[in-house]
């Protein structure tokens, strides 16, 4: 571990397991730190689980599951591919990836911002919620797998469809879903009974455009390419999609 | 649509003593009472009768009288009352029935048929009252070996791998959500727990901020819904307990109905208001034990491996081998909850029919983990189930570290066990929300009877501790010399690795 040039703070992770690199990066936090850079990622679980506060943190390789986990107010920037789990349960913040991502992307988050240049896995934004002020948004470049959206109460997820071929393989979509809104452009394979396909608004428009700017931005792509085409929105039905469900 | 449902209950009122008080009209949440004006009298509607003896304890001339309603089905082995009833109840309704508290019906209560040794001559028992007695006990995974120094100091810092709770006896209180019960509940169970020394576990439904306070006695529940689950409240209490399974719904998630998710219960869970708060049985993230490991792991880091991680699961068939499975996934402690476990709401059909009794499921743990050679990396609380101080000694007989209660804080505090919890108009003011009936539960006197029952119960496994001539609950844990069963096959004393009576 050296510090680096420049204001970043750079931690070489080749060697360190999970526990020892997490414990660097809350000291160089706790130091005040505000830009840290880690190096040679292969796998660390947890990477920035549960820090809170405004920095952020380059990552170079592929952290392993639950990046950013109950994070609150970091901006994680992973410059590869990502895997399971990143942003579960997270408050605020934003998550970077410019490349694939795995499953549960998202799962239970109640704030913050996660892109992924490319594609996600399965149950993607699953348990999402939004409460007062915060509404989690997931903006996915390519495509996303089955159960995308499940029992979301709240938030955004953005399917962009880029270099999709044919429908989004996605089935199951927005299965339990009460709250929240999904937009995508392409058609998927299957939605769940609680959820409705309509067609956007023009407000919906102004707002996927501006999530487009900010993934353009991101990712260094053209935002006429990205921003053409159908949108739609799934919405749930209800907001009590179990209302009849017992006997008293 | 005509009920056919009969009234369970049939409700007098002694015109000769009656003073027209309407103290029952105001008890009874339920409104079964009404003021006549015409005829200056009480009028009753029978059906609507739960049993709570609300009106009965408060009628000031005793005037009240509640029993089991005369008019019966004919006869019959096979179509029981109940049978019958829930039937009718679901031809007019259509649904899943629900009902609250624990498994009413008459399932094996294996620790009424398990009996306690005395020492006598042999072996000398101890005075309680002159000696001391230890029921102080530390959960959490302990280490495989301890250094100790040629001075007879430990060499190896169990702190630092494995924080411990320290629990002054070993009984704690069991997950009540916000929501399920109400905040009085919560707060007497929370002060309750740092004036006796021990824990009092939030349930699923958030961290209200009135119980900040009582931070350091309070385990904060992560349940697959997440609800109010971020990085302060991972903080803020002692321990975190991640929730699989409960003992009154194996394998079946919770859902508080839209309508009850008001302000204060959305502030709580972090929830929008009036949506259904949604809390399937599946951790979405968890599919495996090797989920369950990074879930423990994540929580682990997030709060920087300050704290333990309790896994709660069901009583289940395979108890053993899942909890072999959650040992090796790094829980610091498991808990188990029988099928006895109460709850707000369940479906009836689940509560009465799955699972198995905590005291088969304690002893099967234990003893598995016992030969795999883990015992020592985590701690067993059993719960669901444990209504007096001898469940208690004998679920640690049987393999436990310490005990969850619930329903015995709550009856301690007023409930009379009338199971309609999930109704919301609890006439005590225990498993409700209305702010009115709320205020029938006085925290100061509800900690005050609640603090008298772990008293007493403290008091009463010193007596059977010394009667048995030990001198720590430590020394009882797993200790299944003590016990004997009586009426027991031979395969189920074989799993409850006792002997039989006499022998």
């Amino acid at each position: 571990m050296s510090a680096g040039s420049g204001k970043a703070y750079t931690i070489d992770a080749q060697g360190l397991d999970t526990r020892r690199l997490n414990q660097e990066l809350r000291k160089i936090v706790n130091n005040g730190h505000r830009e840290i850079e880690l190096l040679n990622v292969t796998g660390q679980r947890y990477i920035a689980a549960g820090l809170k506060g405004d920095f952020q943190i380059d990552i170079d390789g592929t952290p392993g599951n639950d990046l950013g986990a109950f994070m609150d107010g970091p901006t994680i920037r992973v410059h590869g591919n990502g895997q399971d789990g990143y942003g579960n349960t997270m408050n605020s913040g934003e998550i970077v990836v410019q490349g694939d991502v795995g499953d549960i992307t998202g799962l239970s988050a109640r704030g913050g911002r996660i892109f992924v240049k490319g594609n996600a896995g399965y149950r993607t934004g699953v348990h999402m919620k939004e409460f007062q002020g915060s509404r989690p948004i997931i903006v996915i470049g390519g495509s996303a797998g089955d159960y995308l959206g499940e029992y979301m109460a709240g938030g955004v997820v953005l399917l962009l469809g880029q270099g999709l071929e044919g429908n989004h393989q996605a089935d199951f979509v927005g299965t339990g879903m009460h709250g929240g809104v999904i937009y995508l452009k392409g058609e998927v394979r299957g939605i769940g009974r609680e959820v409705a396909i309509l067609d956007i608004t023009e407000d919906d428009r102004r707002f996927i455009e501006e999530l487009v700017k900010d993934y353009t931005k991101h990712f260094n792509v053209d935002v006429k390419n990205v921003a053409e085409g159908d949108f739609k929105k799934l919405i749930p039905v209800s907001s009590r999609p179990y209302g009849t469900l017992y006997t008293y | 649509m005509k009920s056919y449902v009969l009234p369970d209950f049939n409700v007098t009122i002694d015109r000769e003593t009656c003073t027209v008080c309407r103290g029952c009209v105001i008890q009874c949440t339920f409104n079964v009472y009404s003021f006549n004006k015409e005829k200056n009298r009480i009028d009753i509607d029978m059906n609507k009768c739960v049993d709570c003896q609300r009106c009965i304890t408060f009628c000031p001339e005793d005037s009240i009288t509640v029993t089991p309603t005369p008019i019966q089905y004919r006869q019959n082995a096979s179509w029981s009352r109940e049978n019958i009833r829930n039937i009718a109840k679901q031809a007019e309704a259509g649904g899943i029935l629900l009902t609250g508290m624990g498994c009413d019906k008459p399932n094996f209560t294996y620790f009424d048929r398990l009996l306690l040794n005395a020492s006598q001559v042999t072996n000398p028992s101890i005075d309680p009252i002159r000696e001391p007695m230890e029921l102080r006990t530390y959960l959490g995974s302990k280490p495989s070996l301890v250094n100790i120094s040629s001075t007879g100091e430990s060499l190896t810092d169990i702190s630092l791998e494995s924080p411990q709770l320290q629990v002054e006896i070993p009984i704690l209180f069991s997950a009540m959500s916000f929501g399920s019960v109400n905040l009085n509940v919560q707060e007497t169970l929370a002060r309750t727990a740092v004036t006796s020394g021990t824990y009092f576990n939030v349930g699923e439904g958030g961290l209200n901020p009135k119980l900040n306070k009582y931070a350091d006695h309070l385990v904060l529940q992560v349940a697959s819904g997440r609800f109010g689950v971020h990085k302060g409240y991972l903080d803020a209490g002692a321990a975190v307990e991640i929730k699989i399974g409960q003992g009154a719904k194996p394998g079946i998630g919770g859902h508080l109905p839209g309508e009850k998710v008001t302000e204060e219960i959305s502030a709580t869970r972090m929830i929008p208001q009036g949506t259904d708060a949604l809390s399937p049985a599946p951790h979405h993230d968890i599919y495996s034990i090797e989920d369950l490991s990074q879930l423990i792991s994540a929580i682990k880091e997030a709060t920087d491996y300050s704290k333990p991680v309790i896994v709660k699961i069901a009583a289940v068939h395979n108890s053993a081998a899942i909890a072999s499975g959650i040992v090796r996934a790094g829980a610091d402690i498991i808990a188990i909850d029988g099928m006895r476990g109460a709850t707000g709401a369940a479906p009836q059909v689940i509560r009465d029919n799955v699972g198995i009794p905590i005291e088969m499921a304690i002893a099967s743990v234990d003893s598995r983990l016992n030969q795999e050679g883990i015992r020592n990396k985590v701690s067993l609380i059993a719960g669901g189930g444990i209504r007096s101080s001898s469940d208690v000694v004998k679920a640690i007989a049987l393999g436990a570290d310490a005990c969850y209660i619930a329903t015995a804080a709550l009856i301690a505090m007023g409930c009379t066990v009338c199971q309609k919890c999930y109704t919301g108009k609890c006439p005590w003011g225990i498993a409700t929300m209305d702010p009115m009936i709320s205020r029938r539960l006085n925290p100061d006197i509800a900690a005050k009877r609640v603090e008298n029952l772990i008293r007493g119960w403290s008091l009463e496994i010193k007596e059977m501790l010394g009667g048995m001539g030990i001198n720590s609950v430590e020394s009882l844990r797993g200790n299944r010399h003590q016990l004997r069963g009586v009426g027991l096959t031979e395969r189920e004393l074989e799993i409850l690795g006792i002997r039989m009576v006499g022998s």
